[in-house]
């Protein structure tokens, strides 16, 4: 364990937004899930009792008669819009007294840093391209990201958890999301703060980064392994496995969805499209992990090759 | 000294001025009295009548009316549901981000004083910036860490919006502005990282713009691309630094969009964002918790 290595890492300036998200972010899911399970509580309780669900104010929070509703804006609201701005620039003023922005030498086209990392919240990114050509880490999947995004609210059927938290009767949003999220975003984005040294060759946790260290490998294309040569063959041969990736992981999914009552209720509700356009980011997801899980393992590098592009 | 003489009551006082002078000051003095009166009761001036329009008592009606009535202020309903100013809801994190955006156009302004976008001239510009601008430094460091700050702030609040599915019927579309929004703030800031011209700003650029070159259809290095006629000097990465590295264009187009063209794109999404907010129902909870056993049939169109 180099200490001084993980400490030049953490205590770099531009590094500390990420010691911050290491806190912010359990926390926050804490906060969320803790409530989430109140509610949840509340929900069997009523699913339980049809005559309290009827006189129930229906929140975890407590509720007495004769109480408002609402409450006016002014004051009660914009005092805790000023105490948050306050707060905000205190931290902001303390931290910007404390900690100076980074600023290297001036730029030399000639003097390539190592490793050249992005900005920390393109790690994520950065760490794809390791896994994939860069069309496809840095142009496909960035729109993906963002279209998969804007799917979100048009390809969700479940009409339940509509402002509030729970976990019960969103298990699957939930999931996939954090999956998303905190698996496919943060991680990657700490792995590629922590563990991506010189080179971008992947260092173990507290290891010292030492330049010259070029660690073993010999990367094979699928189709090498069973003796593929002609680029032809290449070409329908990946695009068989790519294919029949999509038709497996999509059947598997069905069975999941279709297997229980509450899924299969919602499933049920959703149109053609909407469930294919929710199967297509799905199994596309899922591909991160296998590929990135093949490469490691197997050192398997490409798995469809064509003479335009290589996957 | 010795015993003091009795004071004989005078005639009113002799004094240096003439009686009529006299006259006004003692005007002058009650009118002097009354103003200080009056500071006692700032809202009964004319001056804070002509800012805030309304009386301001503690009435329903006049706490309503400061709301509605402030052109900054009327972006908010003039009632909320009382369970939503709970912090452990709503997390703040989308006040806190129109917050920071509003630290950073402040910051920001201020830097653009001191910054030339010329190659040579904007690295000396930011050692000039942090040795010898008074609050250069501070200036500088503050505008870097509300970046990083809004970019976290942003992700923990579409993760809430998501954790509450508030961007269920009818706030869908609005969801998707956020997502822009979230894609703006990032671009923001990465055009930023390279205005400084040090070797971080120039190697993150150079790799992330390197990206497009790899653009399908649209990149010279991209599948498909020297098929439909890209090459490095028409494809979409020259297009993005007007140039095929990262030089003096680069910088000059990076310096345009970060200053003026995403903040001005953002600011319009930002209304349209708020709008819809109070449009589609105001903050979407904590809303009271709905039954599986009363899920009503979906309604096909």
């Amino acid at each position: 364990m180099d200490w001084h290595q993980l400490w030049a890492i953490l205590s770099a300036p531009d590094n500390i937004p990420i010691v911050a998200i290491a806190f912010l972010v359990p926390f926050y899911s804490w906060l969320a899930f803790r409530q989430a399970r109140a509610n949840d509580r509340l929900i069997a309780q009523l699913e339980a009792d049809p005559q309290l669900a009827k006189t129930h104010h229906r929140k975890t929070y407590p509720w007495k008669p004769g109480w408002l509703k609402e409450v006016h804006t002014w004051p009660y609201l914009m005092r805790m819009e000023f105490l948050a701005a306050l707060i905000v620039t205190v931290i902001l003023t303390i931290w910007s007294i404390t900690l100076n922005a980074p600023l290297e030498e001036l730029s030399n086209p000639n003097l390539t840093m190592n490793p050249a990392k992005a900005p920390w919240y393109f790690l994520g990114l950065q760490e794809m391209l390791v896994y994939f050509d860069p069309w496809l880490a840095g142009v496909v999947f960035p729109t993906l990201i963002i279209v998969g995004l804007m799917a979100i609210p048009y390809i969700d059927a479940n009409p339940l958890g509509s402002g509030y938290y729970t976990l019960k009767q969103r298990k699957w949003a939930i999931a996939t999301f954090c999956f998303g999220f905190i698996v496919l975003w943060i991680v990657m984005v700490f792995i590629g703060t922590f563990l991506r040294g010189p080179g971008w060759v992947l260092f173990r946790f507290g290891r010292t980064w030492d330049p010259t260290y070029q660690p073993y490998a010999v990367n094979r294309d699928l189709p090498d392994i069973f003796h593929i040569t002609s680029m032809t063959g290449k070409a329908i041969f990946g695009a068989l496995v790519v294919g029949l990736y999509f038709l497996v992981m999509g059947y598997l999914l069905h069975r999941l969805i279709t297997r229980k009552g509450f899924n299969r209720k919602i499933y049920e509700r959703m149109s053609l499209i909407q469930y294919l356009v929710m199967q297509f980011f799905l199994i596309t997801m899922i591909a991160l992990p296998i590929k990135i899980a093949i490469r490691l393992l197997f050192n398997i590098k490409y798995v469809w090759i064509t003479p335009w592009f290589n996957v | 000294m010795g015993a003091q003489t009795p004071v004989t009551p005078e005639k009113p006082e002799q004094g240096i001025l003439p009686p009529r002078v006299r006259e006004e000051l003692n005007v002058l003095r009650e009118k002097a009295k009354e103003d200080l009166e009056a500071l006692k009761k700032p809202e009964k001036t004319q001056l804070f009548k002509s800012m805030f329009r309304v009386k301001h008592d503690e009435s329903e009606r006049s706490r309503a009316l400061s709301v509605l009535t402030n052109v900054f202020f009327h972006l908010h309903p003039a009632k909320v549901n009382r369970d939503a100013v709970r912090y452990s809801y709503t997390w703040g994190m989308g006040g806190i981000s129109f917050y920071l955006f509003i630290v950073l156009t402040f910051t920001g302004i201020l830097l653009m004083f001191y910054y030339h976008p010329t190659k040579g001239q904007a690295y000396r510009d930011i050692i000039y910036l942090m040795s010898d601008v008074p609050f250069g430094k501070l200036l500088r460091n503050m505008h870097r860490w509300a970046a990083h700050l809004m970019v976290i702030t942003v992700w923990l609040h579409m993760f809430r919006v998501f954790l509450t599915g508030s961007y269920k019927k009818p706030r869908e579309f609005n969801w998707c502005v956020g997502v822009l929004l979230l894609v703006f703030t990032l671009l923001l800031s990465f055009t930023g990282y390279l205005l400084p011209d040090d070797q971080l700003g120039f190697w993150a650029v150079t790799v992330g713009t390197n990206m497009a070159r790899a653009t399908p259809l649209l990149g010279a290095e991209g599948p498909l691309g020297p098929q439909v006629g890209v090459t490095p000097y028409n494809d979409v990465h020259f297009a993005l630094l007007g140039g095929s590295i990262v030089d003096s264009n680069a910088l000059l187009r990076a310096y345009i969009w970060h200053c003026i063209a995403i903040p001005v794109i953002l600011s319009i999404l930002l209304a349209v964002h708020f709008w819809r907010v109070r449009k589609d129902g105001g903050i979407s909870g904590p809303a009271p918790v709905q039954l599986e056993s009363e899920m009503k049939p979906e309604r096909k169109f």
